[in-house]
């Protein structure tokens, strides 16, 4: 082996020491306390901190990038589009993609639920012996609780994403689907490397700890019987897949062993090779503000003497793409802008919503695959709209968490006292006169609402937040009216 | 245990009820530079901000030596060169039935790449060009040759190429492996290459 880089020191004495936040997760068959969670994880004041600045410097990345790309609302209007068209015609590309795929020498799979895809992932593995095994990081995989599983039948995964990896060591779930240890400092991190991988207790560095973490990974990438990776988008024209990561984890798990296990959710397919293009272009400067990640890898067919699987996962999504409110959700490409620039999320935390998807994109998947278990999370937002605004598929992201709110209602999943709050704020917000009124009387549009709708005690994340000063000018109503309209135009009520 | 039958009859049964088209997609490269100095300019721009070097040979200089040059820090004595171009020699031969595993102790990978984006700064491999796929990953430095002519616009122009469409393997390079997962602190070096070195070769 060649030498390291030389070593770089990021150490100083501001480095925290606090205890690393453990916010609940609710147990089987529970119902998950997202208020709960967050008070806890905001116990943790500069875990708090560190995360909001982190998360928030990824949202203004994203801004500064996009501001350089011209053409960046047409492009988010064509991924909206190619997805519109792809969920609408899905079984025809489904069924091309699987036929180009096995044309190409892939053997292809389909689950029909979480335990199918462990199931048969678990049979090929029997098959070919395989006890070791490297992945990449894959949401789906973490949907299906597929890790959990493995270890049920011993079978070894190591995890090859640092964050990923961190989480495993720690036996945490990943909080971000980009950036899964994001709500850790660099002080957690020495410990559990400490105590799992055996680096010094007492050195934090950046540097020094990925490091540590490429030593101690390597051999068991070159020690694996199979690798695995998820999918960031799949092409029916060529029965190929597209994986995008910055470590270059995915493109070692799928070719240093013999065998590669790709998991793909049915909702990842685009017709043409072509569509990528847009996608591509959209998805890390969404996620990190990057043009592109580090690496953007296309598996078509298996690599010459290997064999390579796909797995194609339903797990609910089917039956999604027939709820007329919902099936939109599914043209999402997990770049987590949502997230980052959710108020709700950067002062939580994602393990505060005990789910595999966390933040605005959480709220409107999480339910539809357990009403009960995450029936309180469409509350942890503000409905400010923000995520909608940065979705790079245009996903109505904030009117498909109102309305959860409203289906969650309905068939009772909600509390009782969410439930009277509900109704109260649906009437008010309902009505735009009523709204302004109350907004009017209370002489600011940050007094009312708040009070009961964001910053009340049934919002754990809103209690330790300060309330914004009171515009000089009254509403926004008032100063539109002023600067922006005409005498003889007056404001409608729509 | 519901399969593809039962999967694509669900689809069918609950997809949406209008059957949207197909948008056409610009090309989006009308601003693109049409002189390939300043293409090259550009995509060298994007190829340091993204952690790769950009390494012009000098006058009277081998490929190999702008190599050593670049890397000369960061090769040990006796480094183990892999090469699978033509210009530059290297210690170690790469075939296309090596076992992957063979290639965990190649410092340096040289490789010639399909074409450029300027877009992004990346450079594109398939398996022809790897030969052994897990050698982009494996060694600890990767040495890129690439024709500038080769250097194309943007991600629309790279996806609209049907050179590489009936590859079993395609990728584009971008930097070397970099992670910012502690702390969001930016670390070249993840799990694949620490570095990555583009030599323009025509």
């Amino acid at each position: 082996m060649s030498t390291p880089d030389p070593v770089k020191s990021q150490n100083t004495p501001k480095a925290a020491k606090e205890a690393a936040p453990r916010p609940e997760k609710a147990g089987p068959g529970e119902r998950q306390d997202h208020r709960k969670a967050a008070k806890q994880f905001l116990e943790s004041p500069e875990h708090a901190a560190s995360h909001d600045t982190r998360v928030w410097a990824m949202r203004q990345r994203r801004d500064a990038t996009m501001e350089g790309v011209e053409e960046w609302e047409e492009l988010r209007d064509l991924a909206s589009q190619i997805k519109t068209h792809a969920l609408t015609h899905l079984d025809e590309y489904l069924e091309q993609f699987a036929d180009n795929a096995a044309a190409n020498g892939v053997h292809v799979h389909w689950a029909g639920d979480a335990a199918d895809h462990n199931r048969i992932v678990h049979e090929i593995f029997k098959d070919h012996g395989v006890k070791k095994v490297i992945k990449s990081k894959s949401m789906l995989m973490e949907e299906c609780g597929f890790r959990h599983y493995m270890e049920g039948v011993g079978i070894d995964i190591v995890e090859t994403d640092l964050g990923e990896r961190i989480q495993q060591l720690d036996a945490e779930d990943p909080s971000h689907v980009v950036v899964p240890s994001v709500h850790k400092m660099r002080s957690d991190v020495a410990k559990v490397f400490s105590e799992t991988i055996g680096s010094d207790p007492d050195n934090d560095d950046a540097y020094y700890l990925t490091e540590q973490q490429r030593q101690h990974t390597r051999p068991l990438i070159l020690d694996a019987d199979a690798g695995m990776t998820g999918a960031n988008f799949a092409a029916a024209e060529t029965g190929g897949f597209v994986v995008c990561t910055n470590e270059g984890n995915a493109d070692l798990s799928a070719n240093v062993p013999n065998l590669h296990v790709a998991s793909i959710g049915i909702e990842k397919i685009v017709p043409t090779l072509s569509d990528m293009g847009v996608f591509i272009r959209l998805l890390s400067r969404s996620a990190l503000g990057s043009p592109i990640t580090q690496y953007t890898s296309h598996f078509r067919a298996p690599k010459e003497g290997g064999e390579m699987h796909i797995v194609l996962v339903d797990n609910g999504r089917s039956k999604r793409l027939g709820e007329d409110k919902f099936w939109s959700s599914l043209k999402c490409i997990r770049c987590g802008a949502c997230m980052n620039t959710c108020p709700v999320f950067r002062r939580s935390g994602g393990l505060s919503y005990g789910a595999t998807y966390t933040g605005p994109l959480g709220l409107i998947l999480d339910p539809s695959i357990d009403a009960y278990r995450y029936s309180n999370l469409p509350f942890a937002s503000t409905l400010n709209g923000s995520c909608t605004n940065v979705c790079p598929v245009k996903i109505n992201i904030h009117e498909q968490i109102f309305e959860w709110r409203r289906v969650l209602a309905e068939d009772d999943q909600i509390p009782w006292t969410k439930r009277k709050s509900l109704a109260a704020a649906g009437d008010v917000l309902a009505s735009p006169k009523a709204y302004r009124t109350a907004v009017k009387s209370a002489h600011s549009a940050l007094k009312y609402l708040p009070d009961w709708t964001i910053y009340n005690k049934l919002n754990a994340w809103g209690q330790v937040r300060d309330f914004p000063d009171v515009p000089a000018e009254g509403t926004f109503h008032d100063w539109y009216r002023k600067h922006r309209l005409n005498n003889s135009d007056t404001a409608g009520e729509g | 245990m519901r399969g593809r039958n039962e999967i694509l009859a669900d689809i069918r049964r609950n997809k949406p009820a209008f059957a949207a088209a197909a948008p056409t997609v610009p090309a989006y490269d009308d601003a693109y530079p049409s002189d390939t100095d300043s293409l090259i300019a550009r995509f060298i721009e994007v190829l340091e901000k993204m952690g790769g070097t950009w390494a012009e040979p000098k006058v009277d200089e081998t490929l190999d030596a702008t190599m050593r040059r670049v890397l000369a820090e960061r090769l040990p004595d006796n480094a183990i060169i892999a090469s699978t171009v033509p210009e530059i020699a290297g210690n170690r031969r790469v075939r296309r039935d090596d076992d992957p595993h063979t290639l965990h102790d190649v410092d340096a990978a040289v490789l010639r790449a399909r074409f450029g984006i300027a877009e992004t700064g990346s450079v594109c491999f398939t398996e022809r060009e790897l030969i052994v796929n897990a050698i982009g990953y494996l060694a600890q430095h990767l040495v890129v040759l690439l024709d500038p002519a080769q250097i194309i616009t943007n991600m629309h122009r790279a996806y609209a190429r049907d050179d590489y469409k009936q590859a079993a393997y395609t990728v584009f390079h971008t930097g070397p492996s970099a992670t910012a997962d502690i702390e969001g602190v930016l670390v070249r070096g993840a799990q694949g290459v620490r570095s990555l070195t583009v030599i323009p070769v025509g």
